[in-house]
């Protein structure tokens, strides 16, 4: 048995280090991708185009748009005295933003102490108008404050001083919010993904096109020997893969994992073991690589858009969190995030590994019953 | 050997019915031809009997295997060729051979004089991919693989299709020395000239034996006699001839007519009398000895 498996896996390397268009393809196009993913999903938001309409001209308007231009997340692109201007700007995209201050704001806002500002914002870019909108307001509350603050040291208040809550928050285990560290253990498990249930339902398929999956069924070859030899290589590919990509992650972006690598490999391994599964169940429900091209198609896009690489799983619906429950990739996903940011152990992420586990049997077991019944 | 008995097999949830009720035998050291046209349920018996595919009713025995229940042990004892080229196109001619012997716990060094002969033939090609092999080579290379494990019934789908006229006769003198060897052979082929080469033969059409027996056999039972009708306009000549009212059957066989009349023992000149009114002053009528087509023509007839 050991002996068969040697020549099937002896054979299986030859022919993928034979096929140098594939090797090339699995090696250099994650690495590519690696360095070039986290740049696009970058969610902090800078350089937000904004256009003023001041209709004050006051000390305090200036000393607002002083802060807002200042605080690095605005570039000032109009500086006018209408509001139809500013809106019109807004409609030909050279600004994201317009912010109206009303005539007599600093009059009326030492005067009567409160005033309104109107800010307009183009939400067809939604992260950039949530954000860019974000941003605004909390220079605004900021420049609010400073001016109570102000008023508090120039003694001119009267009264007892109304009561504050102020809120510091710390960022535990990515203390600099540094998105990369948080995007590219995702995106390397993405790129995995799609190389580990692909190639493999790929590769079996192109046996049963060649038909040489007939002549390998004459011969005493045990199917569970046979399967497990097309298993072994993709195995082998992954693990490289995912070297690599440490490796890029490293020196590209400086993501160094803070757990151990022993923990992060075990997980791989399991990892594979549910989506080389799946890569097989998928060949047998195909018969040509177009089919499997397809089916897996189809699997690689939900998982990657829905496994929270990208976008956070809990703020899903409960019945849409159920079934992501059962993707092995959001699984390994948070495997990667807790080993690589919080250093997390064997333990912490062992409901997790389970699940894979579980995930993976169900599929292999799926997949080996399926290849018995149509070959 | 090989023995079966009423195996059925249709496809699409008995939509297409492949084989109906087929039954022969092939005894050890025999080579047993399958003849039929394309679509006949060859290839469909050979899968069946290969342990790739189950019949919907019958038995059959490889070897005194059953091949439902000792489906493993049939693997161990079988060579098969697929009537298409499957071994691995990417490998080379000796990885190809190489790795089919390992599989069967063997190596090329053992078995060699089995396959020298074939071997030999395409071993300068030996670090060639199996795939840039011309259609002869491919033939060979898969005759070897299948011989590698030395094999006591070798199952040959179609191997001489699309290979040219002299690989052809080189492959059917190889399959004589095999026979010699005392592995039995099942073959098929829609070439009825190699109808001839076999010890026994199975006509198939449309899933059912039409006849088996040995070529001579089947020639022998060609009923009355058969003439061969020549002259310049062939196509002229096959409608009168078709017209003329006491002519059975008259098929084109490349230049001539083969031709049977109804009514048994009728000399061939009243239709020689009939032609040359008919325009035909170059007609041309003799008898001849009916061939492997011929019969299986008349066959399909009835």
């Amino acid at each position: 048995m050991i002996r068969t498996l040697y020549f099937l896996l002896e054979k299986e390397f030859r022919q993928i280090m034979r096929n140098k268009g594939i090797v090339r393809m699995l090696i250099i196009a994650p690495v590519i991708q690696l360095i070039l993913l986290p740049l696009a999903a970058d969610y902090s938001v800078k350089n937000i185009s904004i256009a003023v309409v001041d209709n004050d001209h006051s000390t305090a308007s200036q000393r607002l748009i002083g802060k807002i231009t200042s605080s690095g997340y605005f570039k000032l692109t109009g500086y006018t005295g209408s509001y139809n201007a500013a809106l019109s700007m807004v409609e030909q995209e050279k600004a994201d933003l317009a912010l109206q201050i009303p005539a007599h704001f600093e009059r009326d806002l030492v005067r009567e102490n409160s005033q309104k500002l109107y800010i307009a914002i183009n939400a067809i870019e939604g992260t950039k108008a949530n954000l860019g909108g974000a941003y605004l307001t909390s220079i605004i509350t900021d420049f609010n404050d400073e001016i109570r603050v102000d008023w508090h040291t120039s003694g001119s208040s009267t009264g007892p001083d109304a009561p504050q809550i102020s809120i510091a928050s710390s960022n535990w285990y990515n203390p600099f919010m540094n998105f990369h560290l948080y995007i590219v253990p995702a995106i390397l498990v993405t790129l995995v993904t799609a190389m580990a249930a692909m190639q493999t339902a790929f590769n079996i398929v192109q046996e049963k096109e060649n038909g040489t999956i007939e002549q390998i069924n004459v011969t005493p070859i045990k199917k569970y020997v046979f399967i497990t030899g097309k298993m072994i290589p993709f195995l082998v590919l992954g693990i490289i893969i995912f070297t690599l990509g440490l490796i890029v992650g490293w020196i590209f972006y400086g993501v160094v994992s803070t757990g151990s690598l022993w923990v992060l490999y075990l997980s791989l391994v399991d990892y594979l073991f549910a989506m080389l599964g799946l890569g097989l169940l998928l060949a047998t429900y195909s018969g040509t690589q177009q089919q499997a091209m397809s089916l897996s198609f189809f699997f690689i896009n939900i998982f990657n858009m829905m496994s929270g690489a990208f976008t956070a799983v809990d703020s899903m619906p409960g019945w849409a969190q159920a079934i992501v429950s059962t993707f092995p990739p959001y699984h390994f996903i948070r495997i990667m995030r807790m080993v690589v940011l919080k250093g997390s152990g064997i333990t912490d992420i062992l409901p997790d590994l389970g699940a894979m586990f579980a995930i993976g049997l169900v599929l292999n077991v799926w997949a080996i019953v399926n290849y018995r019944k149509t070959a | 050997m090989i023995t079966v008995t009423n195996i059925k097999k249709t496809y699409n949830k008995g939509q297409v019915t492949a084989l109906k009720d087929i039954s022969f035998s092939a005894d050890k050291g025999e080579l047993f031809g399958l003849i039929g046209p394309d679509g006949a349920g060859k290839t469909t018996l050979f899968r069946i009997l290969t342990t790739l595919l189950l019949p919907d009713q019958g038995e059959a025995n490889v070897n005194n295997y059953d091949i439902q229940k000792d489906y493993q042990q049939i693997r161990n004892c079988v060579g098969y060729m697929p009537g298409r080229f499957s071994l691995y196109q990417d490998l080379t001619v000796e990885e190809n051979l190489n790795f089919f012997a390992t599989v069967f716990g063997t190596t090329i060094k053992e078995n060699y004089d089995l396959i020298k002969d074939i071997y030999q033939q395409i071993e300068p090609f030996k670090d060639r991919r199996a795939g840039k092999l011309s259609g002869g080579m491919k033939q060979k290379l898969a005759l070897s693989c299948a011989l590698i494990h030395k094999p006591s019934v070798l199952f040959l789908d179609e191997p001489t299709t699309g290979v040219d006229v002299v690989s052809r006769k080189e492959f059917w003198a190889m399959l004589k020395k095999l026979k010699q060897e005392g592995i039995t052979i099942l073959v098929s082929t829609p070439y009825m000239d190699e109808a001839n080469l076999c010890d026994r033969i199975a006509l198939i059409q449309k899933g059912e034996i039409l006849s088996i027996d040995k070529p001579a056999g089947i020639v022998k039972a060609f009923p009355g006699d058969l003439y061969a009708v020549r002259a310049s306009s062939t196509h002229r000549l096959l409608q009168n001839v078709r017209n003329y009212p006491n002519t059975a059957t008259c098929f084109a066989f490349g230049d001539a007519l083969h031709v049977t009349f109804k009514t048994p023992g009728s000399e061939p000149t009243a239709l020689l009398d009939h032609l040359h009114k008919k325009d035909h002053p170059d007609v041309a009528i003799e008898k001849i000895s009916p061939t492997i087509e011929d019969c299986f023509i008349h066959l399909l007839k009835n």
